[in-house]
């Protein structure tokens, strides 16, 4: 498959229903086209062949985090939860790092569309969320945990340790042997784990997962259109997988 | 200030299945009906970017903005209930089509035993099987007077199956062929025959094939390319009432959708609904919707929050067992393994919503239960939903929660892993109830309602069964590792199992010992009519959606005769 950077932008409308397999369900409502074939893609030209400003990853800057010292703790520890190895590349090649910062910047950092209101009680685990501090205030204090828990353990900072004293430190979190005051540690480490599990498997729009090489080593198939012709096959499909830039783009 | 509107016929607070299938057919039939919404109008095109996991999983992009309203919750009476700030064990819809929009497709008929749950365990096994605590009820129906009304459902939403083995008596076949079978149901299906069982593939409202039903809207066939529970359809091939039966009502010309109109009081006088009182979230202003007919149409938690905060009907006292709203609020039994197959590779990003093998061995009455200390039991499914990444990340038992055994495990596993679970009965418990809470709020300062809920020894002991059956079947099929049995310890609001919350304002035969009718019409404001899953006397070993789909038909069919002669319908 050619590389979806260097792919042309333009398309016609025949080639787009061609490609997309929009309407082999056969009933499908204008809807659906009229919504996509009505956007500002269908006069989009790019030069195919020349687009080093591409070739750039614009979005890889901070949004949130304010200090580098701050992203470099947060990147050792995303990369020891998830690191390169032989199958393919760890959390910070994959632009985890990146994908935590915008999140904590936006509507997930501040809790949009959860419930907010006072007061609060810490209760027991099964009944869930229970703290005033907003995500991003929860990464604030446990990239500053982190750091304090190294220095005293071993006289150094978190992203100078040898990976397996990272280890032993973010061990030490998610079994809440640190003590970070207004919260649990292993809450914390919980949402670095998940965040930085997201920001390998989430689409690559949102600044993780680059080239979708999270889904390539899971051998999952991205944005497909449909899988009628394959979904009974006996052996299992090899794919390149799709994503939503793509989907939407052509 | 309050505008108050022209009176209309029927208000329907809630636009989803069971605002919908009421707003069809009372419109059909003449009546005037207004439905309103609280969440945003929601058609085919908005689901064109909905491939993405992140924001529509993760991010509940159609789920309810709990930042306006939520719930409370706590194990029992002695702990004190805190808001569930976060979704987690179950997925609150918002907008046009409700959870309908987002909801799977898996679509079962309860049992014939369901119905008469009480009457036919006392028959069988004699009172004292039914431990103490259980407040067993029949539901003032039978399976044969409920029967036409599911055949409507599964005709409106063009139900895709062939045969349901030791499910009740169908009066007329599937309206479409089951879908296609995929290799980890086959080896599903081939295994518990071997076994002894009877599989066939799950009923779904995920269509196999273009369909046309008979209000003649549209349905697409399915493409089998995942994304279905938490998200909408972008072919229109799940069955959802944004579809079917919004389109047949607004058709009519007597059907008008009001979305982003949040009711927050259900007006009355004490015997009688006279409208209700509902804001514009968009403009802030409150305006009074007389009608004739009040149709609660909202989900579970909805109907009773409305209900109590309006002070309509009588409260469930769990110390005394007396009064109705809030009573037998159930859940489900989830619980399943894992297989791991070292030399196997599944096409697990395909799929569908709504597309499984299941069993009913060991649901309902059809095992003896007589060397059981449980009633009841469970569907079991064999799922081909389509995984996605982020969330499937299972890996065998033993392998670290992170870094490199776990990365290497869960990518290795991700294609290799299948899961077998099951829908287990809940039910229900003198201690189980809803009520309002006494500290939190929502938006607008009225209270949200408080959860009290705690699975019963009895569905423990139920939840263990069933866990050793799916472990057992596992097995069967070859799997190199299995997952251990899942803890029943206490309910967890935090972690999914299903959206699939019963009961509150159940209906029954009997005035004292339940709120609505077969009608779902209530006992005590025959001009309110209290529909959907708040109306189960106890949750069934079944997905939930058909039952109240079947009950919002009748209770259509209650609204149009009362609208002719008035009074109670029974």
């Amino acid at each position: 498959m050619a590389d979806e950077k260097h792919e042309s932008k333009t398309i016609t409308r025949r080639d787009f229903i061609k490609k997309t397999g929009y309407v082999t369900g056969g009933v499908v409502g204008g809807g659906v086209l009229g919504g996509l074939l009505g956007s500002e893609v269908w006069n989009t030209t790019t030069d195919p062949e020349v687009a080093p400003e591409e070739l750039q990853q614009h979005d890889q800057a901070l949004q949130y985090f304010k200090s580098r010292a701050d992203f470099q703790v947060l990147s050792s520890a995303t990369e020891r939860i998830f690191p390169a190895d032989e199958l393919g590349p760890g959390a910070i090649e994959l632009g985890v790092p990146y994908y935590i910062d915008h999140q904590l910047a936006g509507r997930w950092g501040i809790n949009d569309r959860e419930y907010r209101q006072g007061p609060f009680y810490k209760g027991e685990p099964n009944q869930g969320y229970q703290t005033h501090l907003k995500h991003h205030e929860i990464f604030d204090l446990g990239i500053e945990a982190l750091e304090k828990y190294s220095q005293s353990t071993f006289n150094e900072r978190f992203a100078e340790l040898e990976g397996k004293q990272q280890d032993e430190v973010l061990m030490a979190f998610d079994n809440d042997e640190v003590d970070m005051s207004v919260i649990s540690s292993s809450l914390f480490f919980e949402l670095l784990r998940t965040m930085t599990f997201e920001g390998v498997y989430a689409d690559p729009l949102y600044g993780g997962n680059k080239d979708m090489q999270g889904w390539k080593m899971k051998e999952y198939p991205g944005v497909q259109m449909s899988y009628t012709e394959e979904i009974e096959s006996e052996d299992f499909v090899e794919m390149d997988p799709v994503s939503l830039h793509k989907r939407f783009n052509t | 200030m309050v505008t108050k509107l022209p009176k209309t016929d029927v208000v329907t607070v809630g636009v989803g299945w069971t605002g919908g299938i009421i707003a069809a057919e009372c419109s059909k039939a003449g009546l005037e009906v207004v439905g309103l919404e609280r969440g945003r109008n929601r058609e085919t095109q908005d689901f064109a970017m909905k491939h993405d996991e992140l924001r529509y999983a993760l991010r509940y992009e159609n789920g309810q903005d709990l930042s306006r309203q939520t719930l409370t919750f706590r194990n029992n009476s002695g702990q004190r209930a805190l808001p569930m700030r976060k979704f987690g064990s179950f997925l609150l819809g918002e907008g046009v089509g409700g959870a309908g929009t987002h909801w799977n497709g898996l679509t079962d008929r309860y049992s014939p035993y369901d119905f008469e749950i009480r009457s036919k365990t006392i028959e069988k096994y004699g009172e004292s099987k039914i431990a103490d605590g259980l407040n067993l009820q029949d539901w003032g129906i039978t399976y044969e007077e409920i029967e036409p009304y599911y055949v409507k459902f599964e005709k409106m939403a063009g139900i895709s199956a062939d045969e349901t083995p030791l499910r009740g008596e169908r009066s007329e076949p599937f309206p479409n062929p089951a879908m296609k079978s995929t290799p980890a149901m086959d080896l599903f299906i081939e295994t518990t025959k071997n076994m002894g069982l009877d599989p066939f593939v799950m009923p779904a409202a995920n269509n196999s094939q273009n369909y046309q039903n008979p209000d003649g809207q549209r349905i697409g066939a399915c493409q089998y390319n995942g994304f279905c529970e938490r998200f909408g359809c972008e072919y229109g091939a799940k069955a959802s009432p944004n579809i079917t039966v919004i389109p047949t009502a607004e058709a009519t010309g007597n059907f008008e959708l009001r979305p982003n109109s949040e009711v927050i009081e259900v007006l009355h006088d004490g015997e009688k609904a006279t409208g209700v009182l509902y804001i514009d979230t968009r403009t802030g202003e409150r305006f009074e919707q007389p009608a004739e007919v009040v149709a609660l149409t909202s989900y579970t938690f909805n109907n009773n929050r409305l209900l109590l905060a309006s002070e309509l009907g009588t409260p469930y006292n769990p110390e005394t067992q007396r009064g109705t709203i809030g009573k037998n609020y159930c859940y489900q039994v989830i619980v399943g393994t894992d297989g791991f197959f070292d030399d196997q590779k599944f096409n697990v990003a395909m799929g569908s919503g709504g597309l499984a093998a299941t069993l009913d061995n060991f649901n309902a009455d059809n095992f003896d239960h007589t060397d059981h200390d449980f009633l009841h039991g469970g569907s079991i499914l064999m799922g081909q939903y389509a995984k996605r990444p982020i969330a499937n990340n299972q890996v065998p038992p033993g392998t670290p929660r992170w870094g490199s055994d776990f990365k290497k495990q869960s990518i290795k596993y991700f294609n290799r892993s299948i899961n077998i679970y099951t829908y287990g009965a809940c039910l229900p418990h003198a201690n189980n109830y809803l009520d309002l809470d006494p500290t939190y709020k929502d938006i607008h300062g009225y209270p949200l309602l408080r959860m009290t809920f705690d699975y019963s020894d009895t569905d423990r002991k139920r939840g263990h069964f069933l866990n050793e059956q799916t472990k057992k079947i596992m097995q069967e099929m070859g799997a190199t590792h299995v997952s251990d049995n899942e803890s029943m310890e206490h309910y967890d609001i935090t972690e999914y199992k299903a959206t699939h919350n019963t009961g509150g304002v159940i209906m029954g035969e009997d005035p004292e010992t339940s709120a609505v009718n077969s009608y779902l019409q209530m006992w005590e404001a025959d001009n309110v009519f209290v529909v959907g899953g708040s109306a189960y006397p106890h949750q069934s070993g079944y997905n939930a959606t058909a039952t109240l789909g079947a009950l919002a038909y009748r209770a259509s069919e209650g609204i149009i005769d009362y609208s002719k002669d008035g009074g109670s319908l029974v």
